[in-house]
């Protein structure tokens, strides 16, 4: 396996800037997603990194070689598509085993057989190699499109959304799996996704982009508990964070120059106050089975967060909010370091 | 606007039954989600209401009326599809205005209906933009509107929100929901997505390879899960589901797995020795120490203000969610207990939930 480097890497379709100065190190065997909305630029680092997109300005490196100017077949790197695209008149054997027929690859076909039988235990296809591709499920198929990109033994996996067509259940199954096989085998890993549920449980490092410019980098607590900006922040955390005006709830000492408070379930404190002392007010409770969201009003401001299953409060209920040690940001959306 | 009636709704494609004699009503200005895993029969069964698709037998009652063999146009709904087409040539104003048109309503009243529609969905300041350059959201809202401006007795929903961004959905979700609430408009809705029927129905129709598992509010449905299927496939994590044997007698107020006493709601019905499952929703297990009930720490996963511990226990994996700042090590021991109120037992052998006294009338809060 091997390791990634991006180094300044920019990339323009038109006027419009879809990476800029890019740069972004993934060590051998580390497993890192990219977060971001539509149009953050994902898709098309990824499209670097493979060589189905050619950059404008820095370097790639690709296990130490520099792989600017390398044609996609060249840098051992396999692509797996949100759209699994299978072979649909070849058997579930036959579209693993493809890969491995190309004539300039001359294996035995005992290798074939053998290598197509491994990596369908490890995707857990095995019962169903003889199957029609297309007689298969979504969960199936998105598996035997993971095996195919297995099969080779590349040293690099680029994957780009590929559990995101699929049903919601599925996709936590495919989830814990996907992680399972890439830590079996100690792949590299670069997956794209815009749910986070699936970086924070997946990745080692998530990178957060926003327009084409990486803005932050760290593990999924690094991220969650300490993000650079405002723009992180509202990237991770169910119910969203609540983003409040510095004044707005009582707080001990907060650091000179805070405009703006990050305040999460975690950061704000509730207790039942009489009607006179509160200040605010249980809106409504809504109840979404395992998250069930307080929705608070303080003022105008409404806030939501994660309801504690035995929580003690209903609807209409006044309340005493606090805040213990929120976010605080900057005028420039910055956090504020303590 | 209507109540939708389905009854013994059946639709074969050859030997595949897709919708297995179905039952159920749609209130007038009720909101329901038809939810299940692909295949399950759901859009099937929205596209028989819609008339895209004729019933192999049984009836569909559109405020009375018996509409099953009605042609689609006939029947006064408004079908809003996954993949929104918009006339990429026509700006907002025209695309929303479209359906009027069609129908020969005069302009005028035309253009008073489009920009009530428009001022509904919040996109007033856009109706004189071409939807080409739109962003995603507003282009879904522009579909949305198209939709609306009929004021059709009822909507029709198939996984509209399915191909946008996960955290641009959350926002569609509420401002679908407020919307609903707004126009309260009969709605039936299908999704894959347990969290969004959650969060918008009013109630919620569970379906299995064509069958409707359970049809109840989301709260009564996340509670007491009628089913083993329904029990699994709502939650997330799902259900942690605990296989023991043993036989039930009207009055259990406890069941033994692995020789350990477990109090449950007072079960209400007699079975004899067989394979039972314990269901206990990962929320509703505390830690404490000084539990005789032990667990191994197997892994957890990291989740910001919550997360899932994995519990070795009773040979095999139990999910437990917690508040983040708890700290385990993997192959610590840990005392648990779990919360009696909240459990749910179940008989394996049929799949069905055994009745408990408790339950019947139990509302949760």
């Amino acid at each position: 396996m091997s390791n990634i480097s991006l180094q300044n890497v920019s990339k323009s379709f038109g006027t419009k800037k879809a990476i800029s100065n890019l740069s972004l190190e993934i060590s051998d065997g580390e497993f890192v997603v990219l977060l971001g909305p539509t149009g953050a630029g994902k898709t098309t680092t990824l499209r670097l990194i493979a060589g189905l997109e050619k950059l404008d300005e820095g370097d790639i490196f690709i296990d130490g070689e520099r792989v600017n100017n390398e044609a996609p077949s060249g840098r051992d790197v396999a692509f797996v598509f949100q759209q699994y695209s299978l072979y649909p008149h070849l058997s579930v054997y036959e579209n693993l085993a493809f890969p491995l027929r190309a004539p300039a690859r001359k294996m035995a076909a005992s290798d074939i057989d053998a290598r197509v039988n491994t990596v369908a235990k490890m995707v857990r296809i095995d019962h169903k190699l003889q199957n029609k591709s297309t007689k298969l499920s979504g969960g199936e198929m998105q598996r035997v499109a993971i095996g195919r990109a297995l099969v080779r033994n590349p040293s690099i996996f680029l994957m780009d959304e590929p559990l995101s067509s699929l049903d919601a259940k599925l996709r936590g199954d495919l989830r814990l799996e996907l992680k399972r096989i890439q830590a079996e085998i100690g792949a590299t890993l670069l997956y794209v996704t815009h749910d986070q549920i699936e970086a924070m449980t997946m990745a080692d490092r998530i990178g957060i982009l926003s327009d084409g410019i990486l803005a932050q980098i760290g593990t999924p607590r690094e991220i969650y508990e300490k993000p650079a900006n405002l723009y992180v922040a509202q990237r991770l955390g169910q119910p969203h964070i609540n983003v409040l005006t510095a004044d707005l709830l009582p707080a001990q000492s907060l650091p000179s120059g805070t405009q703006h408070i990050g305040a999460r379930t975690e950061h704000i404190i509730i207790s039942k106050a009489s009607e006179k002392t509160a200040n605010g007010k249980i809106d409504w409770i809504e109840h979404l089975g395992d998250q069930n969201h307080l929705h608070l009003l303080a003022g105008d401001k409404k806030l939501i967060v994660l309801a504690d299953p035995f929580s003690p409060f209903r609807a209409g209920d006044s309340v005493q909010l606090s805040l213990k040690s929120p976010l605080c940001f900057d005028q420039n959306g910055n956090r504020i370091v303590l | 606007m209507a109540e939708i009636r389905i009854e013994n709704l059946h639709k074969s494609f050859g030997d595949f039954v897709a919708v297995h004699d179905s039952n159920f009503v749609v209130k007038d200005g009720e909101f329901l989600a038809l939810l299940g895993p692909s295949g399950c029969g759901k859009t099937t069964t929205l596209r028989m209401i819609a008339g895209l698709e004729l019933p192999t037998n049984g009836a569909i009652l559109l405020d009375g009326e018996d509409v099953t063999f009605n042609r689609a146009r006939d029947r006064d709904i408004a079908f809003v599809f996954q993949l929104f087409a918009l006339y990429p040539h026509m700006n907002v104003r025209k695309n929303i205005g479209f359906p009027l048109l069609a129908q020969g309503v005069a302009s005028a009243e035309i253009k008073s209906r489009v920009e009530e529609t428009a001022r509904l969905l919040q996109i007033d300041h856009i109706l004189d933009k071409l939807v080409s350059g739109l962003a995603g959201g507003d282009r879904q809202r522009v579909a949305l509107g198209r939709a609306i401006v009929r004021r059709p007795k009822c909507f029709l929903m198939d996984e509209p929100l399915g191909t946008l961004d996960a955290e641009f959905r959350d926002v569609m979700v509420r401002e679908l929901r407020e919307l609903h609430t707004r126009i309260k408009a009969t709605t039936v809705y299908v999704t894959h997505d347990q969290l969004e029927a959650m969060a918008m129905a009013d109630k919620i129709a569970v379906m299995n390879k064509g069958l409707v598992e359970q049809f109840g509010t989301p709260q009564e449905i996340y509670n007491n899960p009628a089913t083993l299927f329904v029990a699994d496939f709502i939650g997330s994590p799902s259900m942690n589901l605990i296989k023991f044997n043993g036989l039930v007698r009207s009055g259990d107020q406890s069941i033994s797995i692995d020789g350990h006493e477990i109090a449950v709601p007072a079960l209400a019905e007699d079975l004899a020795d067989g394979k039972r499952v314990l269901g206990v929703r990962p929320e509703h297990i505390r830690f404490d120490a000084k539990s005789a009930l032990k667990a191994k720490i197997y892994g957890t996963e990291y989740l910001g203000t919550t997360q899932i511990v994995a519990l070795e226990m009773f040979g095999s994996i139990v999910r437990a969610r917690a508040a983040s700042d708890l700290e385990f090590a993997v192959g610590e021991t840990v005392g648990v207990t779990f919360e009696t109120d909240r459990l749910s037992v179940f008989d394996a052998e049929t799949g069905n939930a055994i009745k408990t006294a408790h339950k019947k009338e139990a509302v949760y809060v």
